[in-house]
C-alpha cells in the first residue's frame, strides 16, 4: 500500500475556549478524491486551512507529503493547489495575469507559467477571456479561473473549499467536470462541501463531519449502505397532522424521521411501505420514493440537516 | 496510535520534491511579490507618471517661486527654493509610502484578499512585507529621482553630493511606510481609520517637520512632533547633503540611525503582524 | 410617479405642474436622512476635518510667519503673515468640504448606493434632492468655519468688525463650490475622474493669493488665476477679515452667485435626464 499524502493524528484546532477542530484521524491516499461533508462551522474550512499549511495546527499530529507543516510550511505548499472558499483573485489584474503572477509565487520562470497559463485558460474554458478583468467575470468563470491558479504548478494535491457553493446549477455541472477530469488524471482531490450531491459525484471516499468532530468514514455507497436504509419514502400530511400521523405509522419500515415539514419513512421498499400507510386509512398529501442518499446519513447520525 | 514518521522524510520521494519545490520561494518569494506589485501598476501607470512629474512642478512653482519671494533674505544661509527642495523631496517619498501601505494593505486582508492567495503558495507572510517594501522603495526611489531631476533643473541643489539627497529620501519613505504598516495591517473593520491617519498622521508630519522653515522657528511645544518626525530627519539629511546644511556630525549620524531604526523595527513588527493574521 | 400631490397641481397650468415635478418643497428630508447617515457613520471623522486649517494656520502662520514678518494684501495693507493666511485658509476649508461632499460622497451615491434613484421615486424632485445634498455640505462647512473664526479670534488674527461678515461670506464660498461640484460630479463615469478633481484642485489651493500675493506671477499668470474661483473667496473673506473692504468685493460674490446658480441649473437638469426619463 502506497503511503498517504496527508495523515491526521488528533488533529485539534481551538481558538480561545472554542474548538473549531476536536482531535480528529483521517488519511488520504495518493490519487484518491476524499471529501469533508458537513454543515457550515463543522470545522472543514478549518482543517482545510491545517491541511494547506497555512493555519498552525493547537495540537495533534499532522504530515503532509511526509513533512510536517509546522517546519515545512512552504515546501509543502509548492506542492499544493488550493481553492478557497472566498476567490482571493487579483481584481487589479486581467485574467491570465492572474496566473502569471501566481506561477511566478512557486519560483517558475516566465515561460514556463506563460505556457501553463494558456493551456490552463483552455482547460478551464477561458480562453477567449484571457484580457478580461477579473470583475467581469461570473461566478462559475470566477471559480474556474481560481482552480486554474490552484492548478499553475501542477500540484500533487489541490484542496477545494466548498468549490460550488453561491453558484447556480449549470455553472456547478461545469465544474464537476473539469474537477472529474483532474481526478481522471490522477490528481489527488480533497474538498468540503455541504452538498451531498457534489460528495456523492465527486468523493471516492469521505468523512462526515460535525462539530468539529468525524461521525463517521467511508465511500459514499459504503456509507448509505451502513447508516440509512436503501429506499426512503417522504411523505407529508400538512403540517399540523404531521405528528399525530408519525404516531400512526410509527412501526413501519426500519426507522422513521419526522421534519417539521414532512416525515421520512426508511424502508428498503419504499412503495410498499406507501401502500401499508393507505392500508391504515392515511392518505397523504403528497408522496415519493426515492434511493437514500448522504443527507440521509448526515441525519442519522447527528439529528440535523445539512443545510439548515 | 502510532506517531506519524516525519523525521525520515527525506526517504520519500514526494517529500523530497516538496523541499525541492520550496527552495527556489524561501529564496526569492519577497521579489515575486514585488514582480507582482509592479505588474498591478499597468492600470494607473500613466495617472502615476503624470502625478509624480506634475506633483514637483507645481509644489516647486508654488514655493520655490511664491513662497519664496517673502523670504528674500533666504533661510539657513541660502535661497528659499534650496531650503525647501530635500524637504519636497522628502514629503513626495512620505506621499507614495502612504499611499501604497494604507488602502493596499487593507485591500489584501480585506476587500481583495490576496495576501492569503498569496499565503496559500509557498510565501510566508515576512516575505508578502518583503514584497511591498521592495516595491515602495523602488516606486519612491523613482518618484524621488523625478522630483531630484526637476529640481536640478531649478538649479537649486549645488553640492556634489546632491544626488544622495534621493537616498535619504527613499529611506524616509521606507520609514514611513512601515511604521503605517505595523498599523494598518491591524485593522479589521474601516471606519473611518484611513481618514484620522491622513489628518492626524501625514498632515501634520508635513507641516510641523521644518519642511517650510526650520524647526526652531516653532513654539517649543511644538518642536517634539519634528524630532520624532522621520520627515525631519530625512528632510534635515537632504538638506546636509544638498547644500550642505551646517550641524554636528553627530546629529547627521542622529538622522540615518533613527530612520535605519525605524525601518528595522517596523518591518519587524509588521512581517510578525503579517504572519499573525495570516494564521487563522 | 412624478406628479405633484393634487393641492399644488392645477391641470391647467402646465407650467406650474412643471416646475413641482422638479421640485416638491421638501428638501427638509432630503436633508433629516443626509444628518441621520451622519449620525451613523463615525463623527469623530467629520469632526477631524476642523483640525487641518488649524494645524496650517500653526505651522504657516507660526513657524513661517516669523521668518516673514509682515505682509502687503491686494488693497495695501501691511498685515501679520498668520492674519495673510488664516482667511484664506478658512476660504480653503470651506472649499475642501464642500468639493469632498459633492464630488466623492455624491459620486457614492449615484453610482454605488443608487440613493438618489430611490428619492426620485418617491414624491421627491431633482431639485430637492440636490438642494438637500448642497445645503447638507453647507451645514458641514459652517460648523467647521464658526469653529476656525474663533481660533482666528483667540489668535487676534480678526482685525475688524466686518470679520463677523466673513461666516456668510464662508457659506456662499461652500455654496458655489458644493453645486459647481455637483454638477462635475453628475457628469463623471469613475473614480478616476474625480480624482483629476483633487490633482486639479492642488494649484488652485495654492496659487490663489492663499500663501502669498499673485504679484510675484506674471501679468497672463494672474489674469488666469483670477478667473478661477478660489482666488475670489480668499480676496472676499480676507478683505472682510482684515477690514480693507473695496469694491471688489461686490464683484467677488456676483461671481459665486453666478456660480451658484450654474451648478443648480445643471445639476437639475442632469438628475432629470439621468433619473426622470
Amino acid at each position: 500500500m502506497p503511503q498517504p499524502v496527508i495523515a491526521a493524528r488528533q488533529l485539534t484546532k481551538t481558538y480561545g475556549d472554542f474548538t473549531a477542530v476536536a482531535g480528529i484521524d483521517f488519511e488520504v491516499a495518493p490519487g484518491e478524491s476524499f471529501g469533508l461533508l458537513g454543515p457550515n462551522g463543522a470545522g472543514k474550512s478549518t482543517t482545510m486551512r491545517m491541511v494547506g499549511a497555512v493555519s498552525t495546527r493547537t495540537s495533534g499530529e499532522l504530515s503532509i507529503l511526509g513533512l510536517d507543516p509546522d517546519d515545512h510550511g512552504p515546501d509543502i505548499r509548492s506542492q499544493l493547489g488550493v481553492v478557497p472558499q472566498q476567490d482571493n483573485l487579483d481584481q487589479e489584474l486581467r485574467v491570465r495575469d492572474n496566473l502569471l503572477v501566481y506561477g511566478r509565487y512557486f519560483g517558475l520562470s516566465r515561460g514556463v507559467v506563460a505556457e501553463r497559463a494558456d493551456a490552463l485558460l483552455e482547460f478551464a474554458q477561458l480562453a477567449d477571456r484571457a484580457k478580461a478583468k477579473v470583475d467581469d467575470l461570473s461566478g462559475g468563470m470566477k471559480r474556474r479561473l481560481t482552480i486554474a491558479r490552484a492548478l499553475i504548478n501542477e500540484p500533487r494535491i489541490l484542496l477545494l473549499d466548498e468549490p460550488t457553493t453561491g453558484l447556480d446549477p449549470q455553472a456547478r455541472h461545469i465544474l464537476w467536470d473539469r474537477l472529474f477530469r483532474l481526478k481522471e488524471q490522477g490528481t489527488t482531490l480533497v474538498l468540503t462541501t455541504h452538498y451531498m450531491d457534489e460528495a456523492e459525484q465527486l468523493c471516492d471516499r469521505l468523512v462526515v463531519v460535525d462539530k468539529g468532530r468525524i461521525m463517521a468514514e467511508g465511500s459514499p455507497a459504503a456509507l448509505i449502505r451502513e447508516h440509512s436504509s436503501r429506499e426512503v419514502l417522504e411523505v407529508r400530511f400538512g403540517s399540523d397532522r404531521n405528528a399525530e400521523a408519525a404516531g400512526r405509522i410509527a412501526d413501519i419500515g426500519d426507522r422513521l424521521e419526522v421534519l417539521p415539514d414532512r416525515i421520512l419513512v426508511y424502508s428498503d421498499d419504499g412503495e410498499s411501505a406507501l401502500e401499508t400507510i393507505a392500508h391504515r386509512g392515511l392518505e397523504p398529501l403528497t408522496s415519493l420514493v426515492r434511493r437514500s442518499s448522504l443527507e440521509d446519513v448526515f441525519l442519522r447520525l447527528t439529528g440535523r440537516s445539512l443545510i439548515e | 496510535m502510532t506517531s506519524l514518521d516525519t523525521a525520515h522524510a527525506a526517504d520519500r520521494e514526494d517529500a523530497r520534491r516538496a523541499l525541492a519545490g520550496g527552495t527556489a520561494p524561501r529564496r526569492w518569494g519577497a521579489w515575486y511579490i514585488a514582480e507582482h506589485r509592479i505588474r498591478s501598476m499597468k492600470g494607473y501607470a500613466g495617472d502615476a507618471i503624470f502625478q509624480s512629474l506634475g506633483n514637483p512642478l507645481i509644489y516647486l512653482f508654488a514655493l520655490g517661486v511664491g513662497l519664496a519671494s517673502l523670504v528674500p533674505q533666504g533661510v539657513d544661509g541660502v535661497g528659499y527654493l534650496q531650503f525647501v527642495a530635500p524637504a519636497l523631496m522628502a514629503t513626495a517619498a512620505m506621499t507614495v509610502a502612504a499611499n501604497e501601505t494604507t488602502y493596499p494593505v487593507m485591500m489584501g486582508f480585506k476587500w481583495n484578499p490576496i495576501f492569503f492567495g498569496m499565503n496559500a503558495a509557498p510565501i510566508t507572510g515576512g516575505q508578502i512585507v518583503g514584497g511591498l517594501m521592495i516595491h515602495i522603495a523602488l516606486r519612491t526611489l523613482v518618484t524621488v529621482a523625478i522630483y531630484f531631476g526637476v529640481i536640478a533643473l531649478f538649479g537649486a541643489v549645488p553640492e556634489p553630493t546632491a544626488w544622495l539627497a534621493i537616498g535619504a529620501a527613499t529611506l524616509t519613505g521606507m520609514a514611513i511606510g512601515v511604521v503605517l504598516a505595523t498599523y494598518t495591517s491591524t485593522i479589521e473593520e474601516d471606519r473611518g481609520q484611513m481618514a484620522m491617519l491622513q489628518r492626524f498622521g501625514i498632515t501634520p508630519l508635513f507641516l510641523f517637520s521644518g519642511t517650510f522653515f526650520p524647526l526652531e522657528q516653532l513654539p517649543g511645544y511644538l518642536q517634539p512632533i519634528g524630532w520624532a518626525s522621520p520627515l525631519w530627519h530625512g528632510t534635515e539629511l537632504g538638506r546636509v547633503l544638498t547644500y550642505g546644511a551646517d550641524e554636528p556630525l553627530w546629529l547627521t549620524a542622529t538622522h540615518v540611525g533613527y530612520l535605519t531604526t525605524l525601518i528595522v523595527v517596523g518591518l519587524w513588527a509588521t512581517r510578525r503582524r503579517f504572519t499573525r493574521r495570516l494564521d487563522k | 410617479m412624478t406628479a405633484a400631490p393634487a393641492s399644488t397641481a392645477d391641470a391647467t397650468a402646465p407650467l406650474t405642474r412643471q416646475r413641482s415635478s422638479l421640485y416638491a418643497g421638501n428638501t427638509g428630508a432630503v436633508i433629516r436622512r443626509g444628518l441621520l447617515a451622519t449620525r451613523s457613520t463615525n463623527y469623530l471623522v467629520v469632526l477631524s476635518g476642523f483640525f487641518e486649517p488649524v494645524f496650517y494656520l500653526l505651522s504657516l502662520g507660526v513657524g513661517f510667519g516669523a521668518l516673514v514678518g509682515t505682509v502687503q494684501t491686494s488693497t495695501g495693507t501691511e498685515v501679520s503673515y498668520a492674519a495673510f493666511i488664516a482667511p484664506a485658509l478658512l476660504a480653503v476649508s470651506a472649499m475642501n468640504g464642500a468639493v469632498y461632499d459633492s464630488t466623492w460622497n455624491v459620486f457614492f451615491k449615484l453610482n454605488f448606493s443608487k440613493l438618489y434613484q430611490g428619492m426620485l421615486t418617491t414624491s421627491l424632485g431633482p431639485l430637492d434632492v440636490a438642494l438637500g445634498e448642497i445645503l447638507l455640505a453647507l451645514l458641514r462647512g459652517a460648523m467647521y468655519a464658526i469653529g476656525f473664526m474663533v481660533i482666528m479670534q483667540v489668535f487676534g488674527l480678526n482685525l475688524a468688525w466686518t470679520a463677523l461678515l466673513a461666516f456668510p461670506a464662508v457659506l456662499l464660498i461652500a455654496f458655489g463650490f458644493a453645486s459647481l461640484g455637483m454638477a462635475i460630479t453628475s457628469y463623471m463615469k469613475t473614480f478616476q475622474q474625480i480624482e483629476w478633481v483633487t490633482f486639479i484642485m492642488l494649484p488652485m489651493f495654492l496659487f490663489s493669493a492663499t500663501f502669498y500675493p499673485i504679484t510675484v506671477y506674471p501679468e497672463p499668470i494672474q489674469w488666469m488665476i483670477q478667473a478661477l474661483p478660489l482666488w475670489h473667496g480668499v480676496e472676499l473673506v480676507r478683505g472682510l477679515t482684515t477690514g480693507a473692504l473695496s469694491g471688489m468685493m461686490l464683484v467677488h460674490v456676483g461671481y459665486y452667485l453666478v456660480m451658484i446658480a450654474i451648478g443648480i441649473v445643471f445639476t437639475t437638469n442632469r438628475l432629470r435626464v439621468l433619473f426622470l426619463k
